[in-house]
């Protein structure tokens, strides 16, 4: 994986999604480790995302590796008119390894295709966000000791979620069967359902959350936003019925676990937070290890047998 | 038999040296002449539609003259006019024959509907794979969106 860049999840194979996922398990168990200190890592940042920002920030220092870069893009020569070609090009020369998050879909794989130093995909506007897949996939993983043959719900926002459509590309390796929730307006799309048929895995539709509830190993929430809706009220009904409440997993299987790729708004109540089947903030912990896996990866501090 | 050759030549008079893109639906007969840029060059340019094909019962037929058309051109006429069939013509006589056909990759030539794509907002070339050759589907290599056969819009 030495100095190979990572666009989209599909740009690496199941094995080394494993492996990623392995040696993510060693750095939960021992997260400081100085095997990046000759490594300076660049975080460009040209639309603000902060949780994801420091996260890789945070697994590159962990690591020792040096960060430079920009939150945003309005303090560099960006604003000046600067191509992406030329920004990239010139940040190439200051660092081993670039992290970047870029309104624009594509952008990624092009910097990729000009950028002599491996480039990490962290958001390319709506299209892919691989080292979040990772990191669901590793949440996943650790909550139910197998990525094998299990039920995954995803609920709310299923048509324009990038990370949804990511994750089930991903989990159609493993056998798994799909509960899809959401408003029929935000179905998942046929694109991205051609995957599971190609499988021939099962998946089933619904449009009330309380139906699956106590079906599934894995309830996947996400945000619906206001701007998908033309109509306001329409918004606030449909918000308003994909609401997840303690009341809901009552008959929820033991070791269901629910996750978010955050930030949450109203469509897990806070009473959830303290249930012990609620991961979400430990699925955001996890992205550090993931994401230290991967830098290790791409920079060749762990070879791959 | 004769009487019936001539008054098809009637119809299109034959070219002397050039290019004859034949068995174009009628319908994208004009945009076949606007992708090729036919309204801007200086060759002579016959066309017809709406004439009667055995094939096809109507098709429509551009004739240019000294004019051999690249490769990315003819990509161009494939993905707006698939059935055509090319006719090289040298000396009055047909020195090569060939129907269109679609690419399995498509660079340069086809803009990505997609309008957050990065090859809309940069100085890129764009590059589309093709997903259905039928029911025209292409997936762009930037932004991995698709861009179906009503959407295709020309550098």
């Amino acid at each position: 994986m030495k100095n190979r860049s990572l666009i989209s999840i599909s740009d690496f194979s199941r094995e080394e999604i494993l492996f990623i996922l392995d040696e993510a398990e060693k750095f939960e168990k021992r997260p400081n480790q100085k095997i990046l200190e000759h490594f300076v890592v660049s975080t460009l940042f040209f639309e603000p995302s902060t949780r994801t920002r420091l996260s890789f920030e945070s697994a590159a220092n962990r690591l020792g590796a040096r960060v430079i870069g920009f939150s945003d893009a309005a303090s560099t020569s960006v604003k000046k008119g600067e191509s992406l070609k030329d920004t990239i090009l010139t940040v190439s020369n200051y660092c081993d390894v670039i992290v970047m998050r870029h309104p624009q879909e594509g952008s990624a794989r092009y910097a990729s295709e000009v950028s002599p130093v491996p480039v990490i995909n962290a958001g390319d506007g709506s299209n892919q966000h691989p080292t979040q897949c990772l990191l669901d996939l590793y949440s996943i993983r650790k909550t139910q000791k197998t990525l094998e043959n299990l039920n995954i719900a995803f609920v709310g926002d299923l048509k324009y979620g990038r990370t949804v459509h990511s994750l089930v590309i991903a989990l159609t390796q493993y056998n798994t069967t799909f509960h899809l929730v959401s408003p029929p307006e935000l179905k998942l799309p046929s694109a991205v359902k051609l995957y599971i048929k190609e499988r021939n895995l099962e998946y089933f539709q619904y449009t009330d959350l309380a139906e699956v509830a106590g079906k599934v190993d894995i309830l996947y929430m996400t945000r619906i936003q206001q701007e998908r809706f033309a109509d306001p009220l329409e918004f606030e009904r449909v918000r308003n019925s994909y609401v997840l409440t303690n009341a809901l997993l009552d008959h929820s299987r033991k070791n269901l676990r629910i996750l978010h790729p955050l930030p949450r708004v109203s469509e897990i109540h806070t009473d959830v937070d303290d249930n012990p089947k609620a991961y979400y903030y430990r699925q955001m912990q996890n992205g550090v290890y993931v994401r230290q896996a991967i830098l290790s990866a791409i920079l060749g501090a762990i070879p791959m047998k | 038999m004769a009487k019936q050759s001539i008054r098809k030549e009637l119809k299109v008079s034959a070219i002397e040296n050039g290019t004859v893109i034949d068995h174009i639906p009628p319908k994208s007969l004009f945009q076949v002449i606007r992708i090729l840029n036919l309204d801007q060059i200086d060759h002579q340019v016959l066309f017809g539609t709406n004439l009667d094909s055995q094939k096809y019962g109507k098709k429509g037929i551009i004739k240019v003259g000294n004019k051999y058309f690249e490769s990315e051109e003819i990509n161009k006429i494939a993905l707006v006019a698939p059935t055509a069939t090319l006719i090289v013509i040298k000396d009055y006589t047909v020195v090569y024959k060939s129907k269109v056909e679609i690419p399995d990759r498509i660079n340069r030539i086809v803009k990505c509907f997609n309008p957050n794509c990065i090859t809309n907002h940069q100085d890129i070339p764009t590059l589309f794979y093709v997903l259905d050759k039928e029911d025209l589907k292409l997936r762009c290599h930037y932004c991995e969106k698709t861009t179906k056969k009503d959407d295709i819009r020309f550098v």
